[in-house]
C-alpha cells in the first residue's frame, strides 16, 4: 500500500514540476538550472539518515562521503546561483 | 505530538518553500529571493531530518556538512562566470553520487521487499549515470578532454551489451533479494561505466541538452533514493527537479530542431560534413570602416555565441554597446536558446558584464524586426546564425530555428578565422552580399571599435 501512496505523491509532483517550469523565460534558464541543481541536493536528507543511524563503520564511512558530496551540491549550487542572479540588472539600475 | 509527525510537517513547509522558490525563478526581479527561499527550504529539511529518533550519532554528519560547505562554498565563490557550465555539471554529478550511495547502502539491509529492490536498482543506475556522465561533461566543458564526440567502432553494441547485462543482474538481484553482495557491486560499476559511455559521444555544442538532462537525472536519482528510504521530501523534491530538467531539455532540443535521441546517439559534429559546399569570396572590412558604418547606424543587434565566452569579450562588447547608445543608436542583444554551452549561457555572461537584461531579446522576438535593423554584429556565433538552416534542404542543420541576422541591412561577423562552426557546416552567411568580416579575436576587435568611438 505504501508503494502506491508514494507513487501517487510522485505523479502529482511531476505534474507540479512541469507546471512550475514551463513559464520560465530563457534569460533565467541558467539560474533555473543551477538553482534546481542545488535543490536536487535534497538527497542530503538520505545521506544524513544513513550516516546518523547506528550502523557498521563501513556504512558510516559511505554515509560521510554521501553527506560531503550532497553538501557540496547544496551549498555550491545555491551559492553559485545567488552569485549569478546578483548580476541581473534592469536598465537604469545602479551598477 | 509524535516526533515523526513534527518532522513531516516541517517537510511540508520545506516543500512549499521549494515550490515558491521555483515559482519566483520565473522573473528576474524575484529570482534571487526565490533562490534564497528555496535554500531555507533545504535548511528546514536538514534540520527536520536530524530530529529522527534513529539518528543517534551526529559527529560524522557534522564533519561531513562542514567539509562539504567549505569545499562547495569556496568553489562557488572563486569560479569565474565563464566556467559556470562545468561548475554546474560537477555539482550536479556530486548530487548523483550521493544518491547512488544512499541507494547502495539501502541494499545492505537484511530483509528487502521486491519493491525496495527495484527502487534500489533504479537509484543506483540513475545516480551512477548522473555522476560519471556529469564528470565527463565537466571534463569536456573544462577542456580537460577533447570537446569533440568520442566515437569508436562497436560503441552502440557495447552500450547495448552493458544494458542487457544490467537488466540480467537486476533481475537476478530482484529474485535473490540481497543475499549476495556481488550483483549489486557489479551493477553499480556497470552503471558508472554506462554514464561515461553515454556522454563521450556527445559534442561540445550539444552540451546545453546534456547538462539539462543530467540535471533532470540527479533529481530523479534523489527521487528514487526517496523510495528506498521511504522519505516524502526526497520523492517530492526530486520529482520537481526531474520534471524541470526534462522541460529544459525539451526546450533545448526544440531550439536545435533535433530529437533527444538524435542529440544523445548520433555523434553530431564528429566530422566535417561533405556535400553542400559554399563558395564565393568573403569581404573583410577594417575596423575604421566598420566604425563609420556603426556610427551612422540607428539600430544595432548584437548576436553573441560561444566564441564570445572563449574570447571573454563580454565586457568589451558591453562597452561598445554603451558607446553606440550614447551615439543615439538603439542597441539590442539577440540570444539564441542554445548559444553557448548551457541553457542561458549568454545571458549570464552579459549580465556579468552589466548589460541590463531588458536589452536582451529572444530569438522569436527579434526575427520579425530583423529586416529593419541597420547593423547586425555576430560575435563568435556560427551555427545559430547559419542561413543554411533556412535555405539549404539537405543541410544537417536544415530546419533548426536560427537568428536571421543575415536579413539586417549590414552584417558584421567577428571571427578569428574561416574555420567552420562546431557542426562542421559551411556558413553561407559569410559570403552574403551584405556581410563584412571582421577577422580577429572578438575581444580585440570590440576594443578596437571602442577605441575608434573614443577617438572621435
Amino acid at each position: 500500500m505504501e508503494a502506491i501512496y508514494l507513487t501517487f505523491i510522485l505523479i502529482l509532483s511531476i505534474f507540479l514540476g512541469f507546471e512550475l517550469i514551463s513559464k520560465i523565460p530563457s534569460t533565467l534558464h541558467t539560474a533555473l538550472m543551477s538553482g534546481s541543481n542545488a535543490i536536487s541536493g535534497i538527497t542530503i536528507v538520505g545521506s544524513i539518515l544513513i550516516t546518523g543511524v547506528k550502523g557498521t563503520p563501513f556504512i558510516t564511512i559511505l554515509g560521510l562521503l554521501a553527506v560531503i558530496f550532497a553538501t557540496i551540491n547544496v551549498v555550491g549550487g545555491y551559492w553559485v546561483t545567488d552569485r549569478m542572479l546578483k548580476m541581473y540588472k534592469k536598465k537604469g539600475e545602479g551598477k | 505530538m509524535n516526533i515523526d509527525v513534527v518532522i513531516n510537517l516541517i517537510y511540508i513547509v520545506a516543500v512549499i518553500l521549494f515550490i515558491a522558490g521555483l515559482k519566483m525563478m520565473s522573473s528576474p526581479e524575484s529570482a534571487r529571493l526565490g533562490n534564497f527561499i528555496s535554500s531555507i527550504g533545504m535548511l528546514l529539511s536538514i534540520i527536520a531530518t536530524l530530529l529522527y529518533q534513529q539518528v543517534v550519532d551526529y559527529r560524522w554528519i557534522i564533519i561531513g556538512v562542514v567539509i562539504g560547505t567549505i569545499l562547495g562554498g569556496i568553489t562557488a565563490q572563486v569560479v569565474a562566470m565563464t566556467a559556470m557550465p562545468e561548475m554546474v555539471a560537477l555539482f550536479n554529478g556530486f548530487g548523483g553520487l550521493a544518491s547512488l550511495i544512499v541507494g547502495w547502502v539501502g541494499s545492505f539491509e537484511a530483509v528487502i521487499s521486491n519493491f525496495t529492490a527495484l527502487v534500489i536498482l533504479l537509484t543506483i543506475i540513475i545516480g551512477g549515470v548522473t555522476f560519471t556522465g556529469s564528470v565527463v561533461a565537466w571534463a569536456k566543458l573544462a577542456e580537460a578532454m577533447p570537446g569533440k564526440p568520442v566515437l569508436f567502432k562497436g560503441q552502440g553494441l557495447l552500450n547495448i551489451v552493458i544494458f542487457v547485462v544490467l537488466i540480467i543482474l537486476g533481475v537476478f538481484y530482484y529474485y535473490d533479494m540481497g543475499g549476495l553482495a556481488w550483483p549489486v557491486v557489479t551493477f553499480t560499476s556497470l552503471s558508472l561505466i554506462l554514464g561515461i559511455l553515454l556522454v563521450i559521444p556527445i559534442g561540445g555544442a550539444d552540451m546545453p541538452v546534456v547538462i539539462s538532462l543530467l540535471n533532470s537525472y540527479s533529481g530523479l536519482a534523489a527521487c528514487a533514493a526517496g523510495f528506498v528510504i521511504i522519505n516524502n521530501v526526497l520523492i517530492v523534491t526530486g520529482a520537481l527537479v526531474g520534471a524541470s530538467g526534462i522541460i529544459l531539455t525539451q526546450i533545448m532540443c526544440k531550439a536545435m530542431n533535433r530529437s533527444l535521441a538524435n542529440v544523445l546517439f548520433s555523434g553530431f559534429g564528429g566530422e566535417t560534413q561533405k556535400g553542400l559546399q559554399v563558395s564565393g569570396d568573403t569581404k573583410p572590412i577594417k575596423i575604421e570602416d566598420a566604425f563609420l558604418i556603426l556610427e551612422a547606424a540607428s539600430s544595432v543587434v548584437i548576436v553573441p555565441g560561444y566564441g564570445m565566452a572563449v574570447a571573454r569579450a563580454q565586457h568589451a562588447i558591453r562597452e561598445l554597446g554603451e558607446l553606440l547608445e550614447k551615439n543615439g543608436t538603439e542597441v539590442r542583444y539577440a540570444i539564441h536558446p542554445v548559444a553557448g554551452r548551457m541553457p542561458g549561457h549568454m545571458n549570464v555572461l552579459l549580465a556579468e558584464a552589466n548589460v541590463p537584461y531588458d536589452q536582451l531579446v529572444e530569438m522569436d522576438n527579434i526575427n520579425p524586426i530583423m529586416g529593419s535593423v541597420d547593423v547586425g554584429i555576430v560575435v563568435g556565433a556560427n551555427d545559430v546564425v547559419n542561413p543554411a538552416a533556412r535555405e539549404q534542404q539537405g543541410s544537417p542543420i536544415y530546419g533548426m530555428p536560427i537568428i536571421n541576422v543575415d536579413q539586417a541591412r549590414t552584417v558584421f561577423v567577428i571571427k578569428r578565422s574561416m574555420r567552420s562552426g562546431f557542426a562542421g557546416i559551411d556558413n553561407p552567411l559569410f559570403f552574403k552580399e551584405n556581410t563584412r568580416m571582421l577577422f580577429g579575436d572578438a575581444k580585440e576587435v570590440a576594443q578596437g571599435l571602442v577605441a575608434e568611438f573614443k577617438r572621435k
